[in-house]
């Protein structure tokens, strides 16, 4: 077993997800099963082997760095939770 | 007309025989009377459909009209749609109002597709049977016990119902092909870059690739023509011409050499699905082909190292869904933690939050080597073997699923069962290869599909191949039997 309870807690932490204290032990099992499946790739040496991160090798295309969106704030905005004055609202991050 | 070819309807309203009025009301009245059990449409847009239909019968009037002018079709609930809820069938989204269309939602509208509404899928593509939508499962039509696949199953189901004449799909590790396979249309899954991924809502953004489920190879032609090309807003577009994929569907296959993969047609493999497959190998020999052997030697690490690469991609794509600036926000939160954890915690699904989980840690300190490095390198192996086998062949050949469809709760326990179900698919995505499942056969009254996979960029040579054996076989025409809700 790779992932106890505690190391699921910490993952689920740094992924910000909220997880109930009784699933836990159900996604450790879960994802000591995938990882299990994943284990099958230690079958093949690859450290000579280049990671391949596009299926055609294109490098990401690049553009000039001028302004070509225009200001949707208002519109985008609908969709917020919790909006002032054009400023998404959160709860206090500073005292 | 719900039984038609998206090219027979169009044929229809252009001789006049029925308007766009007409079909889609036609349409909107059969989503009214059996789309209660099969549960494939998340969200219908009758208003915007008929005012659509009736701008494109003004477009027949004036003699304005193209190939896909007032044809009603449905778009994967995945798409944005402006000022249509696109839900990705997650909590998460079912409040989002899309401020913008996809541009294959915009190229679509260009030709003049009328758009019935949005279907259901797997909360944010994740899944192959369709059970994990926040919407609730859909029901394949052929058998309401069984799932239709996913995650693309509300389209291949409305497809498959008649509910639509064709339908959009998105296609991360077969998520276009597995549902075509199990409710007996044609999904094609287009060349990585091929189809723009603006405004398609990202799960693993090296593998997702937008196409169609439709009921004939003709059609998801017209679809891709309308579809394809480059678009500057997604950086991983190609800029490459776009054939006429219509003009080039009736070439002969006479020397077309076709592979068969030994390894998809091993251990695992239902013997009545292989017969399917065999049966349909035997109408290509018939047509001229000459079928060999190949190997893709690395096929049985496809899996392993899809379910460490997407899970990846997906724990940084869905980062955005933070209850700040779109999406579900939980009750009250206390502080600005709480209301990340409890917002996502609470607004997405268990099979979401588990490859949420499992990309985290695979691209966690210390971990990342060993698992994401160690997978991109083998994907580079999976990649060369195809390139290895096209070398010898023109298309390989072989089934789209190990089974057909299998009932609802069946594989929902345990993921990796479930995750099996795609084991002949998701090496094509890893590749960025174009793939179609074409419809083969019934097993115990349910379809079998198989899937024919190409060369970067040859689409135009995969919907030939697959338009002939349809011109031989009648499988892609069959429709279930469906029974009115009361």
């Amino acid at each position: 077993m790779v992932l106890d309870s505690d190391k699921v807690k910490k993952i689920a932490h740094l992924a910000r997800l909220g997880i109930k204290e009784e699933d836990i032990p159900g996604y450790a099992q879960d994802l000591n099963k995938i990882l299990g499946l994943v284990e099958n790739m230690s079958a093949i040496k690859t450290e000579a082997i280049l990671p391949l991160a596009h299926p055609m090798e294109v490098a990401q295309r690049l553009r000039a760095d001028v302004v070509t969106e225009v200001d949707q704030r208002v519109h985008f905005q609908k969709n917020a939770p919790a909006v002032e004055a054009g400023l998404y609202l959160v709860p206090k991050v500073i005292e | 007309m719900h039984t038609q070819t998206l090219a027979q309807i169009s044929a229809a309203l252009h001789a006049k025989k029925i308007s766009s009025e007409e079909l889609t009301r036609d349409y909107l009245t059969r989503i009214k009377s059996f789309d209660g059990s099969i549960n494939a449409y998340i969200t219908v847009t009758e208003e915007e459909a008929i005012a659509n239909a009736q701008r494109a019968d003004k477009l027949f009037a004036k003699g304005e009209a193209g190939a896909l002018t007032g044809v009603p079709i449905a778009h994967k609930d995945i798409f944005c749609t402006q000022g249509v809820r696109t839900s990705c069938a997650s909590k998460m989204l079912d409040n989002f109002i899309a401020p913008y269309n996809a541009t294959c939602v915009a190229k679509l509208a260009d030709a003049g597709v009328v758009s019935l509404g949005k279907t259901n899928m797997d909360e944010f593509a994740m899944g192959s049977s369709n059970e994990t939508s926040f919407y609730g499962a859909v029901k394949n039509p052929w058998a309401l016990e069984a799932v239709p696949g996913g995650s693309s199953g509300g389209s291949a189901a409305v497809v498959a119902a008649g509910l639509a004449a064709a339908a959009t799909g998105t296609d991360t590790g077969g998520s276009i092909r597995q549902p075509a396979a199990l409710t007996g249309v044609t999904g094609l899954k287009p060349t990585y870059g091929r189809v723009s991924r603006y405004g398609m809502i990202a799960f693993a953004s090296s593998l997702d690739q937008g196409g169609s489920l439709t009921r004939s190879a003709e059609d998801a032609a017209m679809m891709l023509q309308a579809m394809a090309g480059f678009d500057a807003k997604d950086s991983t577009s190609i800029d490459k011409p776009v054939p006429d994929y219509s003009a080039e569907l009736n070439h002969s296959l006479q020397g077309l050499r076709i592979g068969l993969p030994k390894e998809y047609f091993s251990e695992g493999l239902a013997a009545e699905v292989e017969q399917c497959v065999q049966d349909a190998i035997t109408h290509y020999r018939k047509l001229g082909a000459e079928v060999v052997e190949v190997s893709l030697p690395h096929t049985d690490l496809a899996i392993p190292v899809y379910y460490v690469i997407a899970p990846a991609e997906c724990s940084a794509n869905l980062s955005r869904f933070d209850g700040v600036r779109f999406g579900y926000r939980c009750k009250d939160p206390v502080d600005l933690e709480d209301l990340y954890k409890r917002s996502r915690g609470e607004g997405f699904g268990t099979e979401v939050k588990r490859r949420i989980m499992m990309g985290a840690y695979v691209l966690s300190a210390g971990y990342y080597d060993a698992y994401y490095l160690k997978a991109q390198r083998i994907r580079r192996l999976i990649r060369d073997d195809f390139l290895q086998a096209f070398k010898n062949v023109d298309v390989i050949l072989g089934p789209t699923t190990p089974t057909p469809a299998f009932n609802l709760a069946e594989k929902q326990k345990d993921p990796i069962t479930m995750y099996f179900s795609d084991i002949y698919t998701i090496a094509v995505n890893l590749a960025g290869l174009p793939a179609i499942s074409v419809p083969v056969g019934f097993v115990g009254g349910r379809p079998v599909g198989m899937q024919l996979i190409g060369g970067l960029f040859e689409e135009a040579r995969l919907l030939n191949v697959a338009h002939k054996f349809q011109m031989e076989t009648d499988w892609h025409l069959q429709t279930p039997i469906l029974k009115a809700d009361q």
